[in-house]
């Protein structure tokens, strides 16, 4: 394996007044992925990015970015790190291509204005490069933030919560924008608690609760490994027992027995052909059906059912 | 040492760019201050008043107001200036750029200097409408507006990093800058102070600041020159040396 281009190491923040906000973290981040933070709020997300921007100073723990050391070579990461924060944060009386042309000379880059154009056309903000910063929406806004982190080409681009508060339109948007970058071979971390962002764009998931990492992996694998398919059959006549034919399956009576309910497989089409061969082993033992209702879990409910999990341990 | 000079460019544009966006409050305020006080104390009392030191009352106290002004509007600017993006949130792009205090300081220390300097032409500039006068070293006494101009914006920046509430940003420079300022000398020699008036003048920084100034206005001054140079250098290095300290620890910063 390459080496990683963010590697974190026994990552602890303890806040003045005693919150532990991470605690040892340790974290590889690859070259040219979408790595995605999940986790419920206060979990330690923005800390971990915080800590990494420079924002943070860290309690414990190394960095090591582009290979140099965090704590040493702040000056050459930090040149190739870009941040969109969480908060709608910028200059309110500033014209967006005054505040982008900023962010430019501030991570120490010359003035590009060719660059910066290709920028704000990108992220369709060029016919608002005059006009006032306050003016402009919400959505709008956070592209000017995305704008300002991208001016000095960061290689290793955080983005916090980038689609808080967005529309649905604006959201699929966003997504468009960040495959885009990583064609471009920026290196994505994004945190967020829309399970949805995480299961369409990353390519390998982190869950984070407590200011530890709970689990890394890829977000297939983890579909795989962690899915389930359920399905809700629903019976003609309601049985007092399982028949012996079909006793061999992960199943159990509900409702008084109208209900059988399934609950099985790896999440990738396994747990479906089960649920046919239960079917036809119900037909076998004479039970009739009147209705099948099956579903796979998605990475909310393999989410959720982690974070329960820890939750009860 | 490595020092990105973009990043320091790009700083003091900005703080620059600011200045200029109030551009009216910035000019009109202190023309319309300094006139109000040309028009009381140098038309309307100044002319019953004795010359200072063989300088005429009205000139007299020029290079006094001219601190006044500076100093609470380079100190309030310069506050606001490191306040507003740690209230906005604005911040986290410069904790996050690839800049250290030098280049921090080095942006906003010189936009404070240039504003400094513009001001003190604006003052300049209207007093001459009231009254006559001449400076005997004017380069020695623009160099020494900026050198005033950026202590006190060191000074503001301090004050914008520790205040946590609007008021405690307002506290410090009507609280104790500008008493310390109108007790400094500025309408009086303090030497015409009576015993023990006049040594007790003197436990105050700031009449070194204006005596300093008055000597490159008119050649004469309560306190030696070097004196007035030696104070304001010392509390630039002590500024200086606190930032520098603060940007080591994060204090407010990276907390």
């Amino acid at each position: 394996m390459h080496e990683p281009i963010l590697s974190i190491r026994g990552l602890t923040k303890t806040y003045r007044g005693g919150t532990r906000a991470l605690d040892a973290v340790d974290l590889d981040i690859r070259k040219g992925e979408i790595f995605a933070l999940l986790g419920p709020n206060g979990a330690g997300k923005t800390t971990l990015i915080g800590a990494v921007c420079g924002l943070v100073r860290p309690t414990g723990g190394t960095i090591t970015a582009f290979g140099h050391d965090l704590a040493r070579d702040w000056r050459s990461a930090r040149a190739r790190i870009g941040l969109v924060p969480q908060e709608l944060a910028t200059d309110m009386f500033e014209t967006v291509w005054r505040a982008v042309a900023y962010s430019q000379g501030l991570f120490g880059k010359p003035h590009d204005p060719a660059r910066l154009e290709d920028i704000l056309r990108s992220l369709s903000l060029w016919d608002k490069k005059d006009a006032q910063i306050r003016a402009l929406s919400g959505g709008m806004k956070r592209r000017v933030l995305i704008a300002k982190a991208l001016a000095h080409e960061p290689e290793l681009l955080f983005l916090d919560e980038p689609t808080a508060g967005v529309d649905v339109e604006l959201r699929k948007d966003m997504w468009r924008q960040i495959a885009g970058l990583k064609e471009r071979g920026v290196t994505i971390i994004l945190t967020t608690h829309y399970i949805e962002e995480a299961e369409e764009m990353a390519d390998r998931v982190g869950i984070i609760r407590g200011g530890r990492i709970l689990m890394v992996d890829d977000k297939d694998a983890m579909m795989e490994r962690l899915g389930t398919t359920e399905a809700v059959i629903a019976l003609a006549a309601p049985l007092g027992a399982l028949p012996p034919e079909i006793a061999a399956f992960p199943v159990e009576l509900g409702e008084g027995g109208a209900r059988l309910v399934y609950r099985g497989g790896s999440g990738e089409g396994g747990g479906r052909a089960e649920v046919a061969s239960l079917t036809q082993a119900l037909t076998r033992a004479g039970v009739g059906y009147t209705s099948i209702d099956i579903h796979d879990s998605s990475l909310e409910d393999i989410f959720v059912g982690l974070l329960g999990e820890r939750e009860a341990a | 040492m490595y020092f990105n000079w973009r990043s320091a460019y790009a700083i003091y544009r900005r703080e620059m760019a600011r200045a200029f966006r109030t551009a009216f409050q910035s000019i009109l305020s202190p023309v319309l201050t300094t006139s109000l006080y040309f028009v009381v104390f140098g038309s309307v009392i100044g002319a019953r008043m004795e010359p200072v030191g063989g300088v005429p009352y009205g000139a007299f106290i020029i290079p006094g107001l001219l601190m006044l002004t500076l100093l609470g509007e380079t100190t309030s600017n310069a506050s606001f200036g490191i306040y507003m993006p740690r209230f906005t949130g604005t911040i986290y792009e410069l904790l996050s750029a690839p800049v250290g205090v030098a280049e921090t300081l080095a942006g906003f220390v010189g936009a404070a200097a240039t504003k400094g300097l513009i001001l003190a032409a604006i003052i300049l500039g209207t007093a001459r409408l009231f009254v006559d006068y001449e400076i005997a070293h004017p380069f020695l006494a623009a160099g020494y507006i900026m050198l005033v101009a950026a202590s006190f914006a060191l000074f503001g920046f301090i004050l914008g990093i520790w205040a946590d509430s609007f008021e405690k940003l307002g506290i410090i420079p009507m609280l104790i800058l500008t008493p310390l300022t109108f007790l400094g000398g500025t309408f009086y020699s303090i030497r015409d102070l009576p015993a023990p008036w006049d040594a007790i003048a003197l436990a105050n920084p700031i009449a070194f600041l204006v005596s300093g100034l008055r000597w490159t206005f008119y050649g004469t001054s309560d306190v030696p020159i070097a004196l007035s140079l030696g104070l304001t250098l010392g509390f630039l290095t002590v500024s200086v040396v606190i930032i520098a300290v603060i940007f080591r620890t994060g204090w407010r910063l990276r907390e």
